[in-house]
């Protein structure tokens, strides 16, 4: 027998389970922390999807005992259930999914996950997967007990029964595995149910953890996140591979028609458009197109202008849910959002939800926390791996008040980050979805979201420091100036020195000051004004006398009110400048004779038109 | 003019000046003016070296206090708390605290307390600054002794229960004649001396007093006790001025104690406003110099990162930049040893006054 006959002996096919038994890293079951970890969030993702789809509040129950040596996990939801034929294959049979074959936004798409956790369950206990579920409170629930055969993989079903169950409807899975339990560090049960309440604000999660006590992530709204809705392909950023093969196995009779139904953002013109910018036929069957003219096709994909992929594949979270998430888990001074428009790389619709979170709570001297989240999954695992904090990494934080210690890389300061991207196709690096690929697309999308929040947050911090430099000038003005003059005036034995003029002066007001004089009987009056601002101030200025003044200087507007008259200047004053006016009153001494202060009988002079705390030495309205 | 009327003509000259300083500040609000004071920066980038006193003082730079910040607000405060006080208990009453007194007094000030003492030592040398006087003529004194002298010098001390006369050999104890905080309540007589010698350490002091180098060489020895007291520095200044002594100064081989010598040649960067009365330029230094640990062969200690680190920064102290200081300086960081005073005692207890001081003084040229 030849060499080649005698290997091709050893040929055979490998089973998908046997291939993720031998390679369970891949899976995300590489260390006994990480297990239960993934294992806890495979199960509450298809909690929440199944959740989604029915339109129901989810209400999810998770718990992690002890069970010899080994831990037993729970996860139960209030979900729709599945019906009893499909329990197996859904737990017990890797590649099984729904999800797979749309184009449409899920937390899992594979149909991978939850097999997985059942596999590695029976790897290292090697006891079965107990499932219960009921699919309305009026029909009787399923119980089953599953393991994997992995050279099939295939569902090998232990048991099988009608069940009694409490819930009116959902679905409660047992697994047995192997693992460490941890808790208070991000890398946990703990931290990542605690990320996924964030960004599922519309669910409720309750943990209860091996020592018995129960952590519960209370929903923060009623509201359901907008249902995703299955889209046909894009044609931005397809690849040729990908046109050949949905040349060859549509349905369609003709080339024009294949266009318009097979992608979203098509229509009649754009679809004439194509064939005519590749010299091929519109009446062409699909199916028949040469290599050649395939690629020509894909070339005026590239040259014509598509609007962009329908939103409705996509549930962001929105705004008002991630402040909403970031609030419920965090205790925040601000929060800055951002939801990008739709855009699109190999032809897959995404968007990019930014949230920035400041001060409170978060440690300042430490490097800045980044929660990341692709549809609405927690990424726990390999984060310098990971695109949005690669786009974190990119961005010149300094630019934007928070420090960059090495110049690039990320920041440090109080700050907490949380970048979701939603898409029909997450670009994972790796079957365990710990990380997003740096597809070009996505990381520009990031970096502009990132950039739009950390100038909301400048803007915010900048706002704080004008306040924090008036409240230092407050406290100046009125607790130390007050206590220098009266100080200076005890140790010179002096009346007290009027701050007013320095006080204007620190603050950058307009300071009002007037001067009586008693003059042959009368009163020669100065008002003084100065202004210390940078800005040119425009105002009237109100004198309320008791009768009307003469040798007014300049000329003032003098209207009668009441018992008295009012005398008013339209003023305007440059900054720095200084204006005096003047008028003479007459002196009614009723006081007989003694001579009273000049000028207490007056009222304040008015200050009308600005702001009262850019004002001294007036009344403001 | 009797002393008390001295003491009064003193006491209202101070007080003068006090007020005049809240004066001005009183007319800085009166006029519109956002109220502050300028002093010179007190920093080693500021002291310059003036050719007519021989001493370093400080330069043009200045600083301004002014009340457009929260910080310099409270500190123009404090100044006139303390300006109150020193006008109405002290100079009007004839009453004196000392500096950790002062420090406590604020504790009644509310928010223009200080928080620690060198917060308040710091704002009194900021009012000699400005009004050109020393912190005794606002009867202010400091907690620490100021030095002890054992030598031929017949002195008279104006104290508060009469003048007394004394004999720095004679009429004291083993540790010599207490210097007061002021020294100029001291008058002196007589002498026979030829040099002064200022000693860094207490043993050193001792150590020659018990041998009896002060009758053998008539030397006035002054113990500095560390960093030199301003009474201190101001004794050996008037030695050597109205007595026409020479001066030099005995210290460990390291770095701080170079420090010491600096200040009392040179001037403290802290209190180069007072240069002029407390310098005595013509003071030399005698050692251990880092040329002596080879010369002698001592005992050594290794140099630590701090010293190292001094030594650098004496390098750009302008005080030290001569060349004996650069090549002395030099050497040591290349030894990376030093030595104590005490070293010499390794050679016997006689060693130091009758082989090391002798023969660094012959070179000299003191004896």
């Amino acid at each position: 027998m030849e060499i080649a006959e005698e290997l091709a002996k050893q040929q055979k096919a490998i089973s998908v389970a046997e291939f993720f038994e031998k390679n369970r890293q891949i899976l995300g079951f590489d260390s006994a922390p990480r297990a239960l970890i993934t294992c806890v969030k495979e199960a509450v993702d298809n909690s929440l999807d199944a959740c989604e789809d029915a339109g129901i509040l989810p209400d999810i129950f998770v718990q992690i005992k002890k069970s010899g040596d080994y831990y037993q996990v729970i996860v139960e939801d209030n979900g729709p259930g599945i019906v009893p034929q499909e329990i197996p294959r859904v737990f017990a049979k890797l590649l099984y999914g729904s999800r797979f074959h749309t184009l449409r936004q899920s937390r899992g798409q594979q149909g991978i996950g939850i097999s997985a956790a059942v596999l590695y369950s029976q790897l290292t206990s090697g006891k079965p997967t107990r499932v219960i579920s009921k699919i309305a409170p009026d029909r009787p629930a399923h119980y089953c007990e599953l393991l994997i055969n992995t050279a099939k993989n295939e569902p090998e079903i232990l048991r099988s029964e009608e069940a009694d169950w409490e819930r009116p409807r959902g679905t409660r899975v047992e697994l047995e595995m192997e693992g460490t339990y941890v808790r208070s560090r991000r890398q946990s049960v703990f931290g990542s149910l605690k990320s996924a309440a964030i960004v599922n604000p519309h669910a409720r999660i309750t943990l209860v953890e091996p020592e018995g006590n129960m952590e519960v992530f209370e929903r923060a709204t009623e509201s359901l996140p907008k249902k995703a809705y299955a889209i046909s392909p894009h044609p931005a950023g397809i690849e040729l591979g990908e046109l050949i093969k949905l040349l060859r196995y549509t349905d369609k009779k003709k080339l024009r028609v294949f266009l318009r139904e097979t992608f979203s953002s098509i229509g009649a013109i754009s679809a004439q458009e194509l064939c005519s910018r590749s010299g091929i036929d519109p009446e062409t069957p699909p199916a028949g197109l040469t290599h050649e003219q395939a690629k020509r096709l894909h070339a005026a994909f590239k040259a014509i202008k598509v609007k962009s992929p329908p939103v409705d594949c996509l549930s962001p979270i929105g705004e008002e849910l991630i402040k909403a998430g970031l609030e419920k888990e965090y205790r925040l001074d601000y929060i800055a959002t951002t939801v990008r428009p739709v855009s699109v790389y190999s032809g897959n619709p995404f968007l990019v939800e930014v949230g920035l979170g400041y001060g409170g709570e978060l440690e300042k001297e430490s490097r800045v926390e980044i929660l990341r989240f692709a549809n609405r999954v927690p990424l726990v695992y390999q984060q310098g791996a990971c695109a949005m904090t690669h786009a974190v990494e990119g961005v010149s934080w300094k630019n934007y008040s928070l420090s960059q210690p090495t110049g690039s890389g990320i920041p440090v300061g109080p700050v907490v980050l949380l970048v979701h991207i939603a898409s029909t196709n997450i670009p994972f690096t790796s079957e365990s979805k710990d990380a997003v690929a740096d597809m070009p697309e996505i990381l520009a999308e990031i970096d502009l979201g990132l950039k739009e929040v950390a100038r909301k947050l400048r803007r915010y911090l900048g706002r704080q420091s004008v306040l924090s430099e008036r409240r230092e000038k407050e406290e100046i003005i009125r607790k130390i100036l007050p206590r220098i003059a009266k100080k200076l005036s005890d140790v010179l034995e002096r009346k007290e020195p009027d701050i007013g003029p320095v006080v204007a002066r620190i603050m950058g007001n307009l300071h009002v000051s007037r001067k009586v004089e008693r003059e042959d009987g009368r009163l020669s009056v100065k008002i003084l004004l100065e202004n210390h601002s940078d800005l040119v101030r425009s105002f009237n200025l109100h004198e309320l006398l008791a009768e009307k003044a003469d040798s007014i200087s300049p000329e003032a507007k003098v209207i009668p009110i009441g018992d008295g008259y009012d005398h008013h200047w339209k003023l305007s004053l440059p900054p720095g400048q200084k204006a005096t006016l003047s008028y003479r009153i007459a002196w009614r001494d009723e006081s007989n004779g003694d001579a009273p202060p000049a000028g207490a009988k007056m009222k304040e002079p008015v200050v009308e038109g600005l702001d009262p705390e850019i004002v001294t030495g007036a009344r403001v309205i | 003019m009797t002393a008390s009327d001295d003491k009064m003509d003193k006491a209202r000259k101070a007080q003068e000046k006090l007020t005049g300083l809240a004066a001005t500040l009183y007319n800085q609000f009166e006029q519109g003016i956002v109220p502050h004071i300028s002093l010179p920066s007190r920093t080693k980038a500021n002291i310059e070296f003036s050719s007519k006193d021989d001493v370093w003082i400080y330069g043009d730079q200045e600083t301004t206090r002014s009340v457009k910040t929260v910080r310099g607000a409270k500190t123009l405060l404090k100044t006139v708390h303390l300006a109150e006080l020193l006008i109405k208990e002290h100079l009007k009453n004839n009453r004196g605290s000392t500096l950790r007194e002062i420090y406590y007094i604020s504790e009644n000030w509310d928010i223009a307390k200080f928080h620690e003492q060198a917060e308040s030592d710091r704002l009194i040398e900021d009012l000699e600054i400005v009004t050109a006087l020393h912190r005794e003529d606002f009867h202010v004194r400091p907690e620490e002794d100021g030095a002890a002298v054992f030598g031929p010098l017949r002195l008279k001390e104006k104290t508060r229960r009469g003048e007394k006369e004394m004999h720095c050999q004679e009429d004291v104890g083993e540790a010599g004649y207490q210097i007061p905080f002021n020294v100029d309540n001291i008058e002196f007589l007589s002498h026979d001396a030829k040099m002064v010698m200022a000693i860094e350490t207490g043993g050193m002091y001792a150590r020659l007093i018990e041998n009896g180098f002060d009758e053998q060489n008539n030397a006035i020895l002054v113990h500095i006790k560390g960093q030199p007291a301003r009474s201190t520095r101001r004794i050996i200044k008037r030695l050597n001025t109205e007595l026409g002594l020479p001066v030099v100064v005995f210290t460990d081989g390291d770095p701080w104690s170079y420090r010491i010598f600096a200040s009392i040649a040179y001037g403290a960067i802290k209190s180069a406003h007072l240069s002029e009365h407390l310098v005595t330029p013509a003071a030399r230094f005698l050692g251990v110099q880092p040329s002596d640990i080879v010369d002698y062969n001592l005992s050594t200690d290794k140099l630590t990162d701090q010293d190292m680190q001094a030594l650098r920064s004496e390098l750009t102290d302008p005080r030290f930049a001569t060349p004996y200081w650069d090549k002395q300086i030099r050497l040591q960081m290349d030894l990376k040893r030093k030595a104590e005073q005490q070293a010499f005692a390794g050679k016997g207890l006689d060693y130091v006054t009758k082989t090391y001081l002798p023969e660094r003084l012959a070179e000299m040229g003191i004896l």
